[in-house]
C-alpha cells in the first residue's frame, strides 16, 4: 500500500518533470512548418537555376537516377513501415489499458520490438538518398533547398526528434507499465507519433511541390512566397491522406507476415495461439488502412486533374495508362489474399463454420470483380499505337470512359471483404437482445439495398453521355460506406451483452498463413508502382512547369522496366525485411548456461 | 524448411508481377523535341506539316483534342463554321469580336492558345467554373512553352484544316536565330542536329530492318532502289508516315511512325540526301 502510494507521488513528480520538455517538443513540432518562414527570409527572388546536361555528374559514365530511385524507394519502404507501426501500436496499447487485457499489452510491445530494429535502416537509407540527390542533381537540389529553407534544417531536427521519442517509447515500456506511469508512457506515443506524421507531411509537402509548384514565380520560378505557401501547394493534403492510410495497411501487411512467420516456426500451441491472434490483427490493420484507400486515390487523382488536366491524362489516359492495369492486379491480389486468409479464419470457431456455404458466393463476387477491373478497355493496344496518337494517349484507354464498371467493381470488392471481416466477428458472438432476428434481417438487408444501389449507380454512370461519369461514383463511395457504417452501428448493438463462444487461437492451416506473405509483398510492390508513376506524371519536369529535367534521363521508362527496378528493390527491402525480424528475434533468444560450470 | 519455402513463394509472387509488367506494351515516353527551323519550314506547306507535327507531337494537343469528349475534337469538327459561330457567340468579348474572315480566325486561335480562358467552350469550362475557366493550358508558358513560329505553324495547321487561307508570318531565317536566343535553356538542353547520315541512321535503327551500312537486314525493302523510285518526297513521306505507302511485298505497321518527333527536320535532309546518294552509287554501277 505504501510503496504504491510513494510510487504514485514518484511518478506525479516524473510526470510534470517530463511533461515540460514534453510540452516544449509538441510546440515545436506545431511550428515546424511555420518557423522556416519567420526564422530565414527569403533572399532575393532570383529566376529558378536552368540545369543543362553538364549539370548531372555521371560516374563511371552512369547517371544518378537509378541510384536515386533506388535510395527512395527503399527508404519510402522503410519510413512507411517505421511511422505505420507506432500508430496501431498506440492503439493497440491503449486497447490493453481500456480492456485490461494483458495481451494487447504484450502484443503492442512485440509490434514494437520489430520496427526498432528497422529504424536505423530507415535513416541510413534516407541519408543515401540525401547524398545521392546532392551528388547527382545539385542544381535541383540548390532550387529546392532555396525554396523550402530552414524547413530541411527542421526537418533534422524533428528526425533526431523521432529518434528520441522511439527509444524512450519502445525501452520505457516495462518501467512504465500500470497506473499513471502508463498514461505517461501512451503520452510519448502520442508525442512520438505526432512527429512521426509531421516528418511525414514535410517531406510530403517537397515531393508535391515538385508535382504542383506554389509559392514561387510561375514564369521564372523565383522563389517570391513563404515556405508555407510552397508546403500548402495544391496536392499537398492529398497525399498526406493518400500516404497515412497506405502506412498503416502497409504497416499492418508486414507485422502480419512476422507473425505468420513466428506462427509456422513455433512449437507450442500457446504460442501459435499468440501468433494467430497477433497475424489476425496484423491482417485488420492492413485492411483497415487499405478499404478507404480508394477513395483518398479519387481524392488526389481528382485534386491532379484539377491542378492541370493535362498532368491528370497524362497519368489516367497517357503512356502510364497501361500501369492502372498492374495496379489492379495487386489489389486484386491483396483483396483475394486478405479475403482468403479470413475465410480460412473462419474455422475458428464452430459458428464460423457454419457460415462456410456463404464464402463461395463472396469468392464469386470478388474474383468477377477483379476480372472487371483487369480488362482494359481494349487489348490492342501497341507501342505503335500509342505513338501514333501523340505518343501521350490512346483514344480506346480512355479511362474516364470504362470507370464505371471499374467503380462498380472495386466497391462491390470492398463490400465483400467488409463482409468477410463481420462473418468472423460474429462468429464468436451470439447475440441476446430481444430483436436479433430483426437485427439480422435489418444487415442482409443493408447489404442487398447497397448492393443494388452500388450496380445501378454503375448502370447509370455508363449509359450517361458525359465523359465526366466520375460523378456516378459518388453514390458508389457512399452506398460503400454507408454499409459499414450501418453494419458496424447495427452490430455493435446486438453485441450487447452477448453470448462470446470460444475462439480457438491457432486453429488455422499453413496454407493460410502464405495469404499473410502475399500482403507484404504485394503492398511493397504496390507501392513501388505507385513512387513510378506519381514521379512519371512530373513527364520530364523536375519541377512540373518550373525546372525542365535536362539530364540524359528525363524520359519515363517502359512499365516493364519499371517493374524490374521495382522487383530488385522490393527484393533489397526484403533482405533488410529478413534480416529485422531475426535481429528482433535474437534480442529474445538466450543462450543456455553451459553444463557444469558455477553460475555467478 | 518453412524459411526457405516462405522465401521461395514471395519470391515467386513478386517474379508474377514483373512478368505481368513485362508482358504488357513497353512504352518510352522522351522529353519532347524542339524542331529546329530551317528551309523545309519556310514555305506555307513546310509550315502547316510543322504545326501538323507540333498539335499530335510536342504541343500534346491531342492529349485533350481527340474524340473522347474532352475538348472541341478540332480534327473531326467543321472547323470553318465553329470558329465563326465562337466569334458571333454572345458570350464571345474577345479581340475577334465583331471580325470575321481568315483574319479574325487568326486571332481567334491565338487568343485560344494564349489565354484559353478569354472565351471557353460551352460545357468545356473547368468543373464548377460554370465556363469561366479553361482547363487548357496556356500554349505560351510551361509546360508547353510554345514559341511565337511554333504559335504560328499551329494556326497555319488549323486555318489549313479549317480550308482557310494562312494569314500567319512564315518563320524566318531570323526566327531561327531568335529562338535560340530567346530560349537558351532549350538550345543548350538538346544536343543539336547530327550532320552524319550515318549517326542518325544508327540512331535511330534503320539498318535493324534495311540494309544499310552492310547490315544486310532484309525486314524492309531495298533502300537504294527505293530512292530511285521515291525521289526526296517521296523518302520524305515514306519515312515520316510509313504507312501512307506501301512498299510492295511488305506489310504495313512494322516500320515505326514516330521518326517525326525524333529528328531533326534538317537530320531528315541528311538522311534523305545519303539515301539519294545511294541510289546515284547504284545507278552507277
Ligand atoms: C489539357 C487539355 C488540353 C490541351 C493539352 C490542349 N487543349 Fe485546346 N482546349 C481544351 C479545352 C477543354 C478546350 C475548350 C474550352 C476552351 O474553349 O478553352 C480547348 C479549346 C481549344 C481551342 C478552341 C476550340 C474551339 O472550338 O473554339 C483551340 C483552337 C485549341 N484548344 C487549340 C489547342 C492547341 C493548338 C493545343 C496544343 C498546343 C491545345 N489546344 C492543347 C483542352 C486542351
Ligand atoms: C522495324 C523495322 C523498320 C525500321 C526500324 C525501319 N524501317 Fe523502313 N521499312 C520497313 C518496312 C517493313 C517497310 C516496307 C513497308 C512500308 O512501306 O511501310 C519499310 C519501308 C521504308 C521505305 C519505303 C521503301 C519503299 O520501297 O517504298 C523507306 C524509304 C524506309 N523504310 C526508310 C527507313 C528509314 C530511313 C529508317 C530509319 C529512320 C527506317 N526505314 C526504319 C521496316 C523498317
Amino acid at each position: 500500500m505504501q510503496c504504491r502510494q510513494s510510487c504514485g507521488q514518484a511518478c506525479r513528480r516524473a510526470l510534470t518533470q517530463v511533461m515540460r520538455p514534453a510540452c516544449i517538443l509538441v510546440s515545436a513540432v506545431v511550428f515546424a512548418t511555420a518557423i522556416p518562414d519567420l526564422a530565414l527570409a527569403a533572399g532575393e527572388a532570383l529566376p529558378a537555376p536552368v540545369p543543362t546536361p553538364g549539370d548531372y555528374p555521371r560516374i563511371g559514365g552512369m547517371g544518378g537516377r537509378g541510384f536515386v530511385w533506388a535510395f527512395a524507394q527503399m527508404h519510402l519502404f522503410l519510413a512507411a513501415f517505421v511511422l505505420a507501426v507506432p500508430l496501431f501500436v498506440l492503439i493497440i496499447e491503449l486497447l490493453g489499458v481500456t480492456t485490461k487485457d494483458p495481451r494487447y499489452d504484450a502484443m503492442a510491445h512485440e509490434f514494437m520490438k520489430i520496427s526498432m530494429a528497422a529504424y536505423s535502416f530507415t535513416a541510413l537509407t534516407g541519408g543515401g538518398l540525401a547524398i545521392a540527390l546532392f551528388l547527382f542533381y545539385p542544381v535541383v537540389m540548390e532550387y529546392l533547398m532555396q525554396v523550402f529553407r530552414g524547413q530541411t534544417l527542421i526537418y533534422a531536427g524533428l528526425f533526431l526528434m523521432e529518434s528520441l521519442c522511439l527509444y524512450i517509447y519502445f525501452y520505457s515500456w516495462n518501467a512504465l507499465r500500470y497506473g499513471n506511469r502508463k498514461w505517461f508512457h501512451l503520452s510519448i506515443g502520442l508525442l512520438l507519433n505526432a512527429v512521426g506524421l509531421t516528418l511525414m507531411f514535410v517531406a510530403n509537402a517537397w515531393a508535391t511541390f515538385m508535382m504542383s509548384p506554389s509559392g514561387v514565380d510561375p514564369q521564372t520560378g523565383a522563389v517570391i512566397g513563404t515556405v508555407w505557401e510552397a508546403t500548402r501547394n495544391p496536392l499537398w493534403n492529398p497525399l498526406n491522406l493518400h500516404r497515412f492510410l497506405a502506412n498503416i495497411a502497409y504497416g499492418g501487411a508486414i507485422v502480419g507476415a512476422y507473425a505468420a512467420y513466428r506462427f509456422l516456426s513455433v512449437r507450442t500451441a500457446k504460442e501459435r495461439s499468440h501468433y494467430d491472434w497477433m497475424g489476425y490483427t496484423s491482417n485488420f490493420i492492413a485492411i483497415a488502412g487499405f478499404l478507404p484507400l480508394p477513395f483518398a486515390g479519387y481524392w488526389l487523382m481528382a485534386e491532379i486533374y484539377a491542378y492541370s488536366q493535362q498532368m491528370g491524362i497524362t497519368a489516367m489516359g497517357g503512356v502510364l495508362a497501361w500501369l492502372f492495369i498492374i495496379q489492379a492486379v495487386l489489389i486484386g491480389t491483396i483483396i483475394l489474399a486478405a479475403n482468403y486468409y479470413l475465410w480460412c479464419g473462419l474455422g475458428r470457431t464452430a459458428k464460423g463454420a457454419t457460415y462456410a456455404p456463404y464464402v463461395k458466393y463472396i469468392a464469386v463476387v470478388i474474383v468477377a470483380g477483379f476480372l472487371v477491373w483487369v480488362t482494359p478497355h481494349t487489348l490492342i493496344l501497341t507501342p505503335e499505337e500509342i505513338r501514333i496518337l501523340g505518343g501521350t494517349h490512346h483514344g480506346f484507354l480512355g479511362p474516364l470512359g470504362i470507370m464505371p464498371a471499374k467503380n462498380t467493381a472495386v466497391n462491390l470488392m470492398l463490400v465483400a471483404t467488409f463482409l468477410s471481416f463481420q462473418l468472423f466477428y460474429r462468429s464468436s458472438r451470439e447475440p441476446t437482445v430481444s430483436w436479433a432476428r430483426t437485427g439480422n434481417i435489418l444487415i442482409v438487408t443493408l447489404y442487398v439495398a447497397g448492393i443494388i444501389n452500388i450496380v445501378a449507380a454503375g448502370i447509370y454512370g455508363y449509359i450517361t453521355p458525359t465523359v465526366y461519369k466520375v460523378g456516378a461514383s459518388v453514390p458508389q463511395v457512399v452506398t460503400t460506406v454507408s454499409i459499414i457504417v450501418f453494419a458496424l452501428i447495427i452490430d455493435g448493438f446486438m453485441g450487447r451483452g452477448a453470448k462470446t463462444a470460444k475462439v480457438h487461437w491457432g486453429r488455422m492451416s499453413t496454407r493460410s498463413q502464405y495469404a499473410l506473405f502475399v500482403l507484404p509483398v504485394a503492398f511493397t510492390w504496390l507501392m513501388g508502382l505507385m513512387g513510378y508513376i506519381r514521379s512519371s506524371v512530373r513527364t520530364h519536369w523536375h519541377v512540373y512547369t518550373i525546372m525542365k529535367d535536362a539530364s540524359p534521363e528525363a524520359y519515363i521508362p517502359t512499365i516493364g522496366q519499371a517493374g524490374n527496378a521495382i522487383t530488385l528493390i522490393t527484393l533489397a527491402f526484403m533482405g533488410v525485411i529478413v534480416f529485422v525480424f531475426w535481429l528482433s528475434q535474437l534480442g529474445a533468444s538466450k543462450q543456455a548456461e553451459p553444463a557444469g560450470e558455477p553460475a555467478e | 524448411m518453412t524459411f526457405l519455402r516462405i522465401v521461395l513463394f514471395s519470391l515467386a509472387t513478386m517474379f508474377a508481377f514483373t512478368l505481368f509488367a513485362n508482358i504488357l506494351p513497353q512504352v518510352q515516353s522522351d522529353p519532347p523535341k524542339t524542331e529546329e527551323i530551317n528551309e523545309s519550314t519556310l514555305d506555307v506547306a513546310g509550315q502547316i506539316a510543322w504545326g501538323q507535327r507540333l498539335f499530335s507531337g510536342r504541343g500534346t494537343c491531342t492529349l485533350c483534342h481527340n474524340d473522347l469528349g474532352r475538348a472541341p475534337d478540332l480534327l473531326q469538327m467543321d472547323l470553318a463554321t465553329a470558329f465563326a459561330e465562337r466569334i458571333a457567340d454572345a458570350r464571345y468579348e474577345g479581340e475577334a469580336a465583331g471580325q470575321s474572315g481568315a483574319g479574325a480566325i487568326e486571332t481567334y486561335l491565338r487568343e485560344s492558345m494564349n489565354a484559353p480562358s478569354a472565351f471557353v467552350v460551352a460545357g468545356f469550362g473547368k468543373k464548377g467554373t460554370n465556363d469561366a475557366e479553361s482547363p487548357m493550358p496556356r500554349v505560351d508558358a510551361a509546360p508547353l512553352s510554345l514559341t511565337e513560329t511554333e504559335t504560328n505553324a499551329l494556326i497555319a495547321y488549323l486555318q489549313d484544316l479549317a480550308g482557310e487561307e494562312v494569314t500567319v508570318p512564315l518563320p524566318s531565317a531570323a526566327d531561327a536565330q531568335d529562338g535560340a536566343d530567346g530560349d537558351g535553356d532549350e538550345a543548350a538542353e538538346e544536343e543539336g542536329p547530327s550532320t552524319s547520315a550515318e549517326d542518325i541512321m544508327d540512331r535511330l535503327g534503320c539498318a535493324g530492318c534495311h540494309d544499310l551500312f552492310g547490315s544486310e537486314a532484309d525486314i524492309g525493302p531495298d533502300l537504294a532502289v527505293a530512292a530511285q523510285r521515291l525521289q526526296p518526297e517521296g523518302l520524305r513521306t515514306a519515312i515520316l508516315d510509313p504507312n501512307a505507302i506501301i512498299a510492295e511485298g511488305y506489310e504495313a505497321d512494322f516500320m515505326p511512325d514516330d521518326y517525326a518527333e525524333q529528328l531533326w527536320v534538317s537530320e531528315l535532309n541528311v538522311m534523305i540526301d545519303y539515301l539519294m546518294q545511294l541510289e546515284g552509287a547504284e545507278t552507277e554501277q
